[in-house]
């Protein structure tokens, strides 16, 4: 036997964290320099099921500390909810999410393009045209680098696809607020 | 009941205050300083058993083993050191987790790399989901053998990984006076849990002069650790006027409040604004369930009374708790009308599985210190029909599910019977550690408990061969409580290998083993869920009678009603440890029940036509 709620008049369902329509975010994490820490922060990711889109780690101007640009959808609850637990971790310092703040979000891609005589003159436009750089020729490809927004290196893949990639690596975002604003952390140069 | 000494080797931690312990103490200060015991160098096993005693944590769980033998070489140094050798690693990381959960104190377990290692997971994991305060060492291989599979060598730091609080692979010996005092400050501090330390064999062997770091230089090397604990000041304001404000509140009583000893602050913010008191199931022992205003236990298999009283409640002032799927049941019907105000020392735990109004993280204690002179005081007048609306749902509640003459069907022994009858005649004040399923539910229903610390559950993972395991280290933790292992014969049989561990330490827990010849949650979920479709529900065990004989721990059977009195009874006398066994009936189900991906209010109370 079953029984219904007492008392209470009905209600609109209560609102189930993370539901919400999902958005790109980017998160910045500023995390010790430390072995294993990288580990700490995916396996985090993985265990409470963020769908993460892009992660870059690198070094900063302080040696004891290292930055992370995490892209990744979920509602805004759900992404907030990433922050928390990454501030678990005893090696996270600040994680801000900074998708609604103005803001330099770019990344490198290293794209191999298919090149003959024939057509090489062309490629070289295009990638001219999307300010892309050839950094080494070879007799049948050519490796462009390009530095930008991911639209712009979406952009300029889909054209140079035309030609044919045999290989190509993307670092995935990395991302800094315009003007005087900062990452603000505690423990800065400590 | 005063805990048994062991016999005169000197290895007893003397009670303080007595001369033995004075001279344990200028002994220990002594060591400290000199830090060069039995005039040999000071070597990195040295330095784990100074921090051990630093920390105050002087009784270890442990298995020895190839790499972590050099810290077993010199526990002699150190008489005051008490170390329980387990039969199983799993058995000390639950005793480690049942010390820290009954004393307050963190507890500590140590294990060998390699399987020795592995073993503690799942203890660990179970201190983890119930965020309770324990330091496990390993050894692990020489540092340069790391990464080569040497002879018992695994990945551990790579496992607890993601189920410890934090980890640590020390591979040098000058670091681990900092690491260990940084692996007890994280057990402890904020949101406790287990910190594990994995000490490779040569920096054990490694000789040291560094130094034991205190508190408070800790501290400030951990600028990613700084737990909140005092709430907010407009947030308390804030939650001030919804509770000033609620017609049908109710306080939700979770672990945290245990964890930071705020019983007292709860107790006087209820009464101040005359307000219900529900508990988790790790929220029992927050409240006294004697106390006019504590409502019950809530969820899954809570009172219906009080599942009633949440979901008609215009506020819900949950303290410390983490509205766990088994305290929820489906969220989008969850507590329909009420707004939720949610204290807890986590950030994270705030927002994650329900969304909530008024968040205030900070510890318990302190944002009930500040909250309660907050609130208005509110008359007895103002609640009358609420508290009488919620006496008649208690009232039609506790008279089901209850079998006062001892008997279900046929006259079969009631588990429920049984269990309030150990809290009667203990008094209410001993540790009752429960094991996991149909035992675990009975005794957090019909237990009575009225001590903070008295309950001990694996809640979070639900780990059955919990109880005797944790059983031995709260005995041990609290010696001056009496201490009840609550188990099934299926969690009973998971870690029965301890039973020589309590013969041989003399460890004086009773144990009280529930026997319906099945896994009865497993059978009570076929039964209701499944269609009746049983499947590896029913399970043979040895006669315990001879089993308790083999071991020579003195063990009583009881399968009657009118046996059960005197068997407690029994076992309470004997001064190591006990046991007894309740044959109970095989098929009596614990209802309500919510199934699962169920709403709180679709509770099951009948089946079959009995309300079992």
């Amino acid at each position: 036997m079953t029984v219904d709620g007492d008392g209470a008049a009905p209600v609109a369902a209560r609102y189930v964290p993370g539901s919400g329509e999902p958005r790109r975010h980017v998160l910045v994490a500023i995390v010790n320099n430390r072995t294993g820490v990288l580990n700490r922060v995916t396996s985090l990711m993985r265990a409470r099921n963020f769908n993460v889109e892009s992660l870059a780690v690198g070094h900063t101007e302080d040696p004891a500390v290292s930055r992370m640009t995490i892209t990744l959808r979920g509602d805004d609850h759900g992404v907030e909810q990433l922050s928390k637990q990454l501030y678990r971790l005893v090696d996270v310092l600040k994680v801000q999410d900074v998708t609604a703040e103005r803001r330099i979000e770019h990344e490198l891609a290293l794209i191999k393009v298919r090149a003959s005589n024939a057509n090489r003159a062309e490629i070289l436009k295009v990638v001219e045209l999307y300010k892309g750089r050839v950094v080494d020729i070879a007799a049948d490809s050519i490796i462009v680098e390009a530095t930008g927004p991911e639209d712009e290196i979406d952009a300029l893949v889909a054209l140079v696809g035309n030609f044919g990639i045999k290989e190509m690596v993307r670092t995935g975002s990395i991302a800094m607020q315009r003007g005087a604003a900062t990452v603000e952390y505690e423990g800065a140069n400590g | 009941m005063t805990m048994t000494k062991r016999a005169a080797n000197g290895r007893h931690v003397p009670g303080s205050g007595t001369p033995a312990a004075a001279e344990v103490d200028r002994a220990r200060a002594a060591m400290l300083h000199e830090a060069k015991p039995r005039g040999r160098t000071r070597i990195g096993a040295d330095v784990v058993c100074e921090a051990l005693l630093r920390q105050g944590a002087d009784v270890l769980f442990g298995y020895p083993g190839g790499v972590i033998l050099p810290l077993y070489d010199v526990l002699g140094d150190y008489p005051e050191l008490r170390h329980v050798l387990v039969r199983h690693e799993q058995g000390a990381a639950h005793a480690a987790d049942g010390f820290a959960r009954a004393s307050g104190r963190v507890g500590v377990c140590l294990g060998t790399s390699g399987p020795g290692a592995t073993n503690l997971v799942t203890g660990l994991a179970t201190a983890q989901l119930d965020s309770v305060p324990v330091v496990a060492i390993t050894g692990n291989v020489p540092a340069a053998l790391i990464g080569k599979d040497a002879f018992q060598e695994i990945d551990i730091t790579g496992i607890t990984l993601p189920m410890t609080k934090h980890n640590y692979l020390v591979r040098d010996a000058d670091e681990l006076p900092h690491v260990l005092a940084e692996a007890f400050y994280l057990a402890r501090n904020g949101r406790p849990g287990p910190v594990h330390v994995d000490i490779t064999k040569d920096a054990l062997q490694q000789e040291t002069l560094a130094a034991h770091p205190g508190d408070d230089a800790v501290a400030a090397g951990l600028p990613g650790f700084r737990p909140t604990v005092e709430g907010h000041p407009k947030q308390l304001r804030i939650a001030a006027q919804a509770i000033d404000a609620a017609q049908r509140p109710v306080i939700l009583a979770g672990h945290g409040v245990l964890v930071a000893e705020a019983w007292d602050e709860l107790r006087a913010f209820a009464e101040r604004a005359r307000i219900p008191v529900a508990h988790t199931l790790l929220g029992v022992g927050s409240v006294d369930e004697a106390h006019p205003l504590s409502y019950g236990y809530m969820g899954m298999h809570g009172w219906k009374h009080v599942n009633r009283a949440i979901q008609s409640a215009d506020l819900l002032i949950a303290l410390g708790m983490r509205f766990d799927d088994r305290v929820t049941g489906k969220v989008s019907t969850y507590a329909p009308a009420a707004r939720i105000i949610h204290v807890d020392i986590d950030p994270s735990e705030i927002g994650k599985n329900v969304a909530v109004d008024v968040p205030i993280v900070g510890d318990v204690r302190r944002v009930l210190t500040a909250l309660t002179p907050l609130v208005r005081e509110v008359p007895q007048a103002e609640r009358e029909a609420y508290f009488a609306q919620l006496a008649e749902w208690r009232r039609e509640s506790e008279s089901t599910s209850w079998h006062g003459s001892g008997a279900w069907r046929d006259g079969l022994l009631s588990a429920d019977y049984v269990v309030s009858r150990i809290g009667e005649l203990t008094g209410h004040d001993a540790t009752l550690v429960a094991d996991v399923g149909q035992n675990q539910m009975w005794l957090a229903r019909y237990g009575g408990f009225r001590r903070p610390h008295s309950h001990l559950s694996s809640g979070g993972l639900g780990t059955m061969g919990y109880s005797v395991p944790a059983a031995m280290g709260a005995a041990l933790g609290r010696p001056d409580k009496e201490t009840w292992a609550i188990t099934g014969d299926g969690g009973f049989q998971m870690t029965m290998q301890e039973l020589a561990t309590l013969v041989q330490d003399r460890i004086p827990v009773r144990i009280a083993l529930f026997d319906n010849k099945k896994l009865g949650m497993i059978r009570q979920w076929q039964e209701i869920i499944y269609a009746g479709n049983y499947h590896s529900a029913s399970l043979l065990s040895p006669d315990y009678l001879k089993l308790c004989e083999a071991y020579g721990i003195p063990a009583w059977k009881a399968t009657r009603p009118d046996e059960v009195d005197e068997a407690i009874a029994a076992a309470r006398t004997v001064e190591g440890p006990a046991f007894v066994w309740f044959e109970i009936a095989e098929e009596q189900n614990v209802f309500p029940m919510m199934p699962a991906g169920k709403g709180l209010s679709d509770l099951i109370e009948k089946w079959g036509g009995a309300d079992e």
